[in-house]
């Protein structure tokens, strides 16, 4: 047996799944998480999924934290390997004096176990053949019997999966039955056979509080649910897909007229990213609130809309839940990667907007106040989500509204303001914001009409090429951005406890590990003041916080550092000034990775001075 | 593109349509096209069947592409806004702008590189949608704005001016829009508005996909001997197989025409489309009989014109996706934003 002592520790540990991708396991580790949400202690669980349907590998993490760190912790104290093609690599990463959980039906050679780690076996097949004999049922409930034997071995109360269970199959007794015999078979099987409970527990707590448990692409749906889009045009591409899919279910329940039935909403697959944009664009034009959620892809394709969008100015919005890139780069792997991507989308002089949400509670928020940017500013919005956020359930704060909002519809010239005679210039600068007037198609019979096109032309909607009736028109879109700036959410700052030289930047998906790592980074002795960007274009208080330290580390999810490219080029900062922090690898940004970059950096940073170092 | 104004008088004594229009007020900008351009001449019968109808200026939404056809919109209709959009994307940009305001009538003016190749997949995707529409296609085998470039359209063997033979096969856009489902399909010639004045009436009225292919010759690049989109060629070789009255409101005339010659067709909204059948073998109800004939007929190197397909009973884009009566652009927050109560709901939903 093992000469490390087992792990010990409870509700602060990591538990891997290795699945097959298409066995159903899916539900049974998503069960797994919410009981352990049920026990009062937050779980933070990631999908680490191929490019495939059926047959190639898949994990699930549950990180068991009462602490509440959310973000990926890197490591696994207890592996549940169930796939036999990752068996060599999966025992391999459990960490010394951590548990391997297996299906011991068949026996397996030594030379495949380590003499680190706490082997626990369980002959999941025989019980599971034993019980059943309906191939699919056996393959279903094998996943519910080994939950069953996890609840025993990390002392979990029955009951409360019990629960779920009767929650997620109400009404279907069935089911609702041969899911809790399942549960007991493992559970039993596991009293009975094994030393119960492991150095791994789960211990009843109160800290999961009101926060509800929820994907980001669900709530960023959900966001353009109660933000009033009521045009959704999109196509098919990972890891968007879910976000029309769930603006698709919402719709079902909340957009049907309740008299007669029919949609508030018009939902069109599009036959590519052309037409999907294309569609938006065209709603938008005519006065409708339409989204589309794609990936990096995606946006290549529509970058010419895109800077149809910014010239012409029409409002619209686009959902980017980005990935691993270049090209088809790693479709299944997080990123925060097209940073530079959107912001200067399409040919000429463009810029466009682009709102960081950091979690599920943030996306319903940003989403749905992505429709009053992209109205009262009357261009393109990106809404920068990733895979970690979109795909992942996150637990975050509950979602609110407050139902005296109204929506922002924007400087909307009607009939009645034309009739009174206001003087309409579609490209017409009145407030000084750079803001124009638009009108909807159709609003009079003799006035406010136009033409829109991507070609130049002046204040008055008339064609022209003069240099610089076009130089006027670019001016007065730097105006509009410049207005931009105040409209969007601001950075939110976090000082130290003491003062210090050195500062964060960060923003999105990285904020979880980010949150810890301060806390790593503490101990450490390394004191540090946080800045969360949470659009662009970047407010002036970003400047004055790089201003006033004498480092500030920019830490984020791509090679290039695209954020801290675009903070040089748009504030003038002297790039000697912002540190690069970046994690690519396809998997979370963790908190030991922040920690050790920064930390290891501010170690160098304290050089002992010469002559103190000799006396 | 317009650097001339254009004078807003007009005789006082300038008939009026039942709306008190007078055909100056569906007239756009002067256009920059070239004197004698295809183009212009279907301008001219798109103001021609839109005061034909009656229809209120304002209410028409002029969607077009890029090139030479899709500057058109801004030289007719000039009280309706208009969307000179991106090359090839028409489509998508009009079905966007139909699902905002069912209430609008949507003219999209494409062109064959606009449609036949750069926008290829938007033209046959709009089509099987069933937007309600009319396309109209200004074909005329060449790209012009780029200067004489050879379209998916352009006949096999046919030549261009600068001599270059054409060795890809072409694209029929009227056999693809038969194919792909549109519920009225026609083909015109740009210098016969007689019969191209009633087909965009009777598309206008048509619910559901209207696509008109109008054979409209390019004077400055695709008008020379060689070329199969020439005024000469096209003259030629037209083979019409019906022409068209629509009747707003009124009974059919049929009493002009020998009997057995003309076929009366019901659509939706109640025109009246009464056509003077030309060739006795062809019925416009007939999908598949429709198909055969075309491609019989271009074989025969033979252009076949007139209204080819219409299917009366036809619905659109919003009657499959079921969509409310009142356009989308007019909701507001207190019809489609769910409200604190029911979050509260989901919320609990989500613990």
């Amino acid at each position: 047996m093992s000469v490390q002592s087992p792990i010990s520790s409870v509700n602060d540990f990591v538990v891997r799944f290795a699945n097959v991708n298409g066995s159903g396991s899916a539900s049974a580790n998503e069960l797994f998480a919410r009981s352990i949400l049920r026990h009062g202690v937050p779980v933070s669980p990631r999908n680490i999924f191929p490019s495939n349907i059926q047959g190639l590998p898949t994990w699930y993490e549950v990180r068991v934290t009462e602490a509440g760190h959310l973000g990926a912790r890197g490591g696994v104290d207890m592996m549940v390997a169930m796939n036999p093609q990752t068996w060599d690599k999966d025992v391999a990463g459990i960490e010394p004096g951590g548990y391997l959980f297996y299906d011991s039906t068949k026996p397996m050679p030594t030379s495949k176990f380590r003499e680190d780690i706490n082997v626990i076996g369980v002959p999941l097949t025989a019980i599971t053949n034993s019980t059943y004999t309906d191939p699919r049922q056996r393959q279903l409930f094998k996943n519910i019997i080994y939950l069953g034997a996890l609840s025993a071995l990390l002392d979990m109360d029955p009951k409360v999966i019990e629960q779920l269970i009767g929650e997620q199959y109400k009404g279907k007794e069935k089911l609702l039955s041969s899911n809790v015999h399942a549960l007991h078979l493992g559970r039993d099987w596991a009293l009975q056979n094994l030393k119960c409970p492991i150095g791994l527990r789960v211990k009843k707590s109160d800290k999961v509080g009101d926060r509800i448990f929820i994907e980001g692409n669900s709530a960023a749906a959900l966001g353009a649910v109660y933000g009033g889009a009521t045009v959704c045009a999109w196509y098919p591409i990972t890891p968007s897909s879910s976000v029309a899919e769930a603006f698709t279910a919402h719709c079902k329940k909340y957009r049907h007229d309740p008299e007669t039935g029919k949609a508030k909403y018009a939902i069109v697959q599009g036959e590519d990213e052309l037409a999907s944009i294309g569609i938006v664009i065209g709603a938008s034009w005519n006065g409708a609130r339409a989204f589309t959620a794609t990936s990096g892809p995606g946006v290549s394709l529509m970058t010419e809309f895109i800077g149809l969008s910014y010239f012409a100015e029409i409002p619209a919005v686009i959902m980017n839940i980005q990935r691993a890139g270049p090209s088809t780069g790693m479709p299944t792997r997080t990123q925060q990667c097209d940073i530079i991507a959107c912001a200067y989308a399409s040919h000429g002089d463009t810029k466009h907007i682009l709102l960081f949400p950091e979690d599920p509670a943030e996306a319903f928020e940003f989403a749905a106040q992505s429709f009053d940017l992209a109205e009262r500013l009357q261009t393109m919005i990106f809404l920068m989500l990733d895979l970690d956020i979109g795909m992942n359930h996150r637990l975050s704060r509950p979602l609110k509204w407050d139902d005296a909002r109204q929506y922002d519809r924007g400087k909307v010239m009607t009939a009645d303001m034309l009739e009174e005679g206001r003087d309409f210039g579609r490209y017409l600068d009145v407030d000084g914001d750079g803001i124009p007037y638009r009108t909807y198609p159709g609003t009079h019979p003799t006035k406010g009409s136009y033409f829109t096109r991507g070609t130049s032309r002046d204040r008055y909607a008339r064609y022209s090429e003069e240099g610089a009736v076009y130089a006027d028109n670019m001016q007065r879109l730097v105006r509009k951005f410049e207005t931009a700036q105040d409209l969007v959410p601001r950075p939110l700052q976090a000082n130290a406890e003491r003062p210090t030289k050195y500062g964060v930047i960060y923003f999105g998906s990285t904020s979880p590990a980010m949150d810890e790592a301060i806390g790593l980074l503490e101990a450490r002795g390394h004191l540090l003041d946080r800045m969360r960007i949470r659009a662009f274009p970047f407010h002036s208080s970003v400047a004055s916080f790089i201003a006033d330290h004498d480092f500030v580390y920019v830490v984020e999810q791509n090679r290039d550092a695209q954020l801290r490219q675009l903070i040089v080029n748009e504030n003038g900062i002297d790039p000697v000034r912002l540190v690069p922090i970046l994690h690519y690898d396809g998997t979370p940004i963790t908190a030991r990775f922040i920690a050790n970059s920064i930390g290891d950096h501010q170690d160098h940073l304290k050089v002992t001075p010469l002559r103190k170092a000799v006396s | 593109m317009t650097y001339i104004a254009k004078p807003k008088f007009h005789h006082p004594s300038l008939k009026k349509n039942d709306l008190g229009y007078t055909h100056r007020d569906y007239e756009g900008k002067i256009s920059t096209l070239c004197a004698g351009c295809g183009h212009d001449s279907i301008t001219a019968s798109i103001i021609e069947a839109c005061y034909e109808l009656s229809i209120e200026p304002h209410r028409v939404a002029k969607i077009s592409g890029i090139g030479c056809s899709s500057k058109t919109p801004d030289y007719f209709l000039g009280n309706s806004h208009g969307f000179n959009s991106v090359h090839g994307r028409m489509p998508s940009v009009l079905t966007g702008a139909n699902l905002a305001n069912r209430d609008l009538i949507y003219l999209g003016v494409s062109g064959d590189g606009d449609s036949a190749s750069i926008g290829f997949g938007q033209f046959a995707h709009s089509i099987r949608r069933g937007v309600n529409m009319t396309y109209i296609v200004e074909n005329n085998g060449v790209y012009g704005l780029t200067k004489g470039q050879f379209s998916a359209t352009a006949d096999r063997g046919s030549k261009s001016k600068k001599g270059v033979t054409n060795t890809d096969n072409a694209i029929d856009l009227v056999a693809i829009a038969l194919q792909l489902g549109a519920t009225f399909v026609a083909r015109s010639f740009s210098g016969d508005k007689t019969q191209l004045v009633p087909l965009i009436a009777a598309a206008i009225r048509h619910k559901g996909a209207s696509f008109i292919d109008v054979i409209s010759p390019c004077i400055a690049f695709n008008n020379h001997a060689g070329s199969t989109k020439s005024f000469d060629y096209v003259r030629e070789h037209n083979d019409a197989v019906n022409r068209l009255d629509v009747l707003v409101g009124r009974d059919p005339i049929s009493v002009d025409y020998a009997p057995g010659t003309v076929q009366v067709v019901e659509q939706h909204d109640g025109t009246k489309l009464a056509l003077r059948k030309l060739d006795a073998d062809y019925d416009p109800h007939d999908r598949l009989g429709a198909q055969t004939f075309l491609a019989r007929h271009a074989a025969k190197g033979q252009i076949v014109t007139g209204l080819l397909y219409v299917d009366p009973e036809a619905d659109d884009l919003h009657t499959h996706l079921d969509t409310v009566e009142t356009p989308l652009n007019t909701l507001e927050a207190d019809t489609l934003c769910p409200g604190s109560a029911v979050l509260d709901k989901i919320n609990a939903s989500l613990r």
